[in-house]
């Protein structure tokens, strides 16, 4: 079952007291099934009491899940021969970005995602999924190979944010994010974005330019995490919770936005839950994505997905102006 | 009733007012960031708000800007009707954006159009850093986006000044998504053979800086510009080391083969116009 958050502790305690039940029915040879199937339907409200009415906060505390599946996790799953290809042949090789070759139903596709670590060791080598420029440039490489031989490229997002340091400014953070903004635009076969876990700014876009954007259910995209936003606005980073919440960072929020495509339902209680569950909902949602977006040509790939930008934002009009004339 | 009257003269104590105590008259004179030195402001506008003791480039208005950039008399608004809207339904924003247009006589943070540069025809846009700290909302991003399809229609080339803190808070993700937007016209703009100019100026960080900002046919700044992707004090945090001086200055950026000039905005014109000669996009008159 896994590390508990705060929010389910409720349930952790009722299952407690059933198992509990369920030994001492066995060491006293006591029938206390009666009992147990009560408590055990009690349980099940109470689960879809909690996991129905998520809150943002509830939802950014599962995407930060120490056990959320990872970019790696899916990709065994979901995709068949994949070959990892590495670095930028410019400077190095990050690996806060994992990508390469592989079949997805049997049909060649380059994938690439973000690449958390699963233990402190892993995440310094990683650097917590946060990536320099070489890694965005890697990503770059990879998809202009997938468009010389026309395959899909499916991005996985899944960062706190492009890695702010001074290494990763000398190299050129912001150029390296912009140009992968507008390589992205032009790309001239299907791009299929998922947001898996965490899409914090620039860093998320960066790999999330698509003709579909779909985000796990509970993941979260905004333009900066709820701390940094508390702490932005409110200069309070402990007002982070209320921050998920007028942010509108959730997957609903974005679907409600017209930001994303679809919402990739998660199993009961997070991702984490049932891995194989999860990746057979990524997968069929990729299924229906690449049928759709085979279809198009080259030039209706990029006409895609410059009616989809381009209609993105509010605004309206005044009257008389009060600037300039 | 002696008593009330006492009371009310009470009342009516004068306190001198805050502005008898200042020394310089506000407005007649600036005090300038670089050296410090008290300056005439008109004497600094004649200088193209650039400082003559020390150099330091003073902030521009998007008005300011256009007059120093453009040919007299040639500037036609685009879009100054448009204006935003509350989309997260966020506390506060509306009286900020209503502030902000009271301070800066601006709807938005920038202004976009079309003029000439010693006669070649350019679309243009100019951020401002006094509306919200030119940060980039939906009507920024919708704005530029604009702009750049204006200069697609007519073949003309395309030219940004950038005075941006990055993308604005107020609109989530729906700020986000303008760096994706202003990114899709660009290419289409850049695939027909757009000419586009970006001009950094201080500051240019954040999700500005992330797009369009640095993916100019040509990348300038003027000089001692402050341009990143992170704010300073988060890279200090993060790497816990302090930060060489220059860090992040529009030299620092040439320096690490970020830019191709830093101009300085007494010769800004004259380079522009340099670049639009050679690349013979000569509109009339």
């Amino acid at each position: 079952m896994g590390q508990r958050l705060d929010f389910e502790r409720p349930l952790q305690e009722l299952e407690d007291k059933i198992k509990e039940l369920h030994s001492f029915m066995e060491e006293k040879k006591v029938d206390l099934t009666d009992e147990v199937s009560r408590l055990e339907k009690r349980l099940s409200k109470m689960e879809s009491e909690i996991y129905e009415n998520l809150t943002a906060w509830n939802r950014v505390q599962l995407a930060r899940h120490p056990e959320r599946p990872t970019t790696s996790d899916y990709i065994d799953r979901i995709f068949d021969d994949f070959l990892e290809l590495h670095g930028d042949r410019l400077f190095g090789d990050d690996e806060a970005i994992v990508g390469g070759i592989a079949t997805f139903e049997g049909n060649p596709v380059t994938v690439i995602g973000h690449q958390r670590g699963k233990d402190t060791k892993e995440n310094l080598r990683r650097n917590f999924g946060m990536p320099h420029p070489e890694g965005y440039r890697k990503a770059l490489r990879l998809m202009k190979q997938a468009e010389k031989f026309q395959r899909p490229v499916i991005f996985l997002l899944d960062t706190k944010g492009a890695f702010p340091g001074k290494a990763a400014e000398e190299r050129g953070q912001s150029e390296a994010i912009a140009r992968n903004l507008i390589e992205m635009a032009g790309l001239t076969v299907p791009i299929i974005c998922i947001v898996i876990g965490e899409g914090a700014s620039g860093g998320a876009l960066a790999i999330g330019v698509g003709n579909h954007v779909h985000m796990l259910e509970n993941s979260w995209y905004s333009v900066i995490s709820p701390e940094g936003a508390a702490a932005l606005l409110w200069k309070d980073s402990s007002l982070a919770q209320q921050a998920a919440d007028t942010m509108k960072i959730t997957a609903p929020d974005l679907k409600e936005l017209n930001v994303i495509d679809e919402i990739i339902p998660e199993v009961k209680g997070g991702a984490h839950r049932n891995v194989e569950e999860q990746s057979k909902a990524i997968q069929s949602a990729l299924t229906k994505s690449l049928k759709e977006l085979t279809q198009l040509t080259k030039e209706e790939l990029v006409d895609h997905r410059y009616e989809k930008y381009r209609n993105i934002g509010q605004y309206t009009f005044v009257t008389d102006t009060i600037g300039l004339k | 009733m002696l008593k009330d009257l006492f009371n009310k003269k009470k009342k009516y104590a004068t306190v001198p007012s805050d502005k008898i105590k200042q020394d310089v008259p506000e407005g007649i004179m600036t005090k300038c960031p670089g050296c410090k030195s008290i300056i005439y402001t008109k004497e600094l506008e004649k200088s193209h708000k650039v400082c003559v003791k020390c150099g330091y480039h003073h902030q521009m208005s998007a008005p300011e800007r256009l007059k120093n950039t453009l040919d007299q008399g040639s500037f036609r608004e685009l879009d100054a009707e448009m204006i935003s809207e509350n989309p997260l339904s966020f506390p506060g924003y509306v009286e900020r954006l209503e502030k902000d247009q009271k301070k800066s006589s601006l709807n938005e943070a920038v202004v976009t159009g079309e003029g000439t540069i010693d006669g070649y025809r350019t679309a243009i846009a100019v951020m401002d850093a006094r509306f919200r700290m030119g940060s980039m909302g939906s009507v920024v991003g919708e704005k530029i986006t604009r702009a750049i399809e204006h200069a697609h229609k007519e073949k003309i080339p395309f030219i940004i000044f950038t005075a941006s803190g990055g993308a604005r808070m107020q609109e989530g993700v729906l700020s986000l998504m303008q760096m994706a937007k202003s990114s899709v016209a660009l290419k289409r703009f850049s695939n027909d053979g757009g000419l586009f100019i970006s001009i950094m100026t201080h500051p240019t960080t954040g999700g500005v800086s992330a797009s369009f900002a640095s993916v100019g046919d040509f990348n300038f700044a003027e000089p001692k510009a402050l341009i990143g992707f992170a704010g300073r004090r988060i890279i200090e945090q993060t790497i816990r080391e302090d930060l060489p001086e220059d860090f992040q200055t529009a030299e620092f950026l040439l320096h690490h083969g970020q830019l191709d000039r830093v101009i300085h905005r007494a010769d800004m014109k004259k380079t522009l116009s340099q670049v639009l000669m050679i690349h013979g996009n000569r509109g009339e008159k």
